[in-house]
């Protein structure tokens, strides 16, 4: 991979990083708070995020051939299905239990925010133990 | 509940906003689809022989995921730098910290996208599991996070 498209993933992955501090995502507190429907700011980061993502993801295709710095354009791999919907469900039931998903329990190291790396730890336990013993 | 947004509103959108351009930054100049549940397996990849984590996908991304992640590590501290002390530490149990990120890491996979790949990027390319995705974690959050509020 050149060091343009690094730099460019790095930067992609930066303005995320910072998005999820500044809308205070990285805090589990606000994230639980969301889920008990007494701050319904996450639906409003969700929102906001979808729609500057929608632009792009609807425009960039048909404006460009190509990305800028080469390669195709690529789709996320959705499979419809029970594997998905059960997965959800499991996934909602541990982000409802921690106030944690992914991202912020990456970006959040970058706060400081130490207790995350518990979570980080149960993320990477959780992806081995679905990789291992329940790929498809 | 006296206001939707009792902490205010726009903090939310404007990092909404920082959100969806990184994820639009990546897909302009490189055509990645910016999930990030995937950057678990893909970094096991390298350390797991268990043809479940060495699939072909992984293995080719890991290492892009990985600089991926250390953006969100760089970006979220620089946030920290420009407003030091914005962010208090977590006081979650630690036990809910380490069973829900195993929950949430295992649903996720199973699942193959979470808030990011099902919420942000399912729903931006228009894709209906996406959203059937979605609403199903949003209900069963919702509903944990409840049951846990009542347990305390």
């Amino acid at each position: 991979m050149s060091l343009a498209r690094l730099l460019c993933v790095l930067a992609g992955g930066a303005l995320f990083g910072l998005g999820l501090a500044v809308s205070t995502m990285v805090q589990p507190e606000v994230v639980i708070s969301f889920l008990r429907l007494k701050d319904l700011g996450l639906l409003a980061v969700l929102g906001s995020a979808v729609m500057t993502t929608l632009v792009a993801y609807q425009l960039a295709p048909r404006l460009l051939k190509r990305p800028l710095l080469g390669g195709a354009f690529q789709k996320h791999a959705v499979t419809p299905g029970a594997r998905t919907i059960l997965g959800a469900a499991i996934f909602g039931v541990g982000w409802g239990l921690s106030g944690v998903c992914p991202g912020p329990a990456v970006a959040g190291l970058g706060t400081g925010n130490w207790p995350l790396l518990l979570a980080l730890a149960g993320l990477f336990a959780g992806a081995w133990v679905q990789g291992r013993f329940f790929a498809r | 509940m006296e206001s939707p947004f009792p902490l205010g509103l726009l903090h939310y959108a404007f990092g909404g906003v920082l959100i969806g351009l990184g994820v639009s930054l990546l897909y302009v100049a490189t055509g990645l689809v910016g999930g990030t549940s995937s950057f678990f397996s893909s970094t096991l990849s390298w350390f797991s022989r268990a043809p479940g984590l060495r699939e072909e996908r992984y293995v080719a991304s890991r290492s892009w995921r990985l600089v991926y992640a250390a953006g969100f590590v760089l970006g979220a501290f620089a946030f920290a730098v420009l407003a030091p002390g914005a962010v208090a530490i977590t006081q979650v149990p630690a036990w809910q910290l380490v069973l829900g990120g195993f929950l949430a890491g295992f649903g996720a996979r199973l699942a193959n996208g979470c808030t990011a790949g099902h919420g942000i990027c399912g729903i931006a390319s228009m894709q209906v599991p996406s959203l059937l995705a979605v609403l199903t974690f949003l209900a069963t959050a919702i509903g944990t996070a409840h049951l846990v509020g009542w347990l305390k």
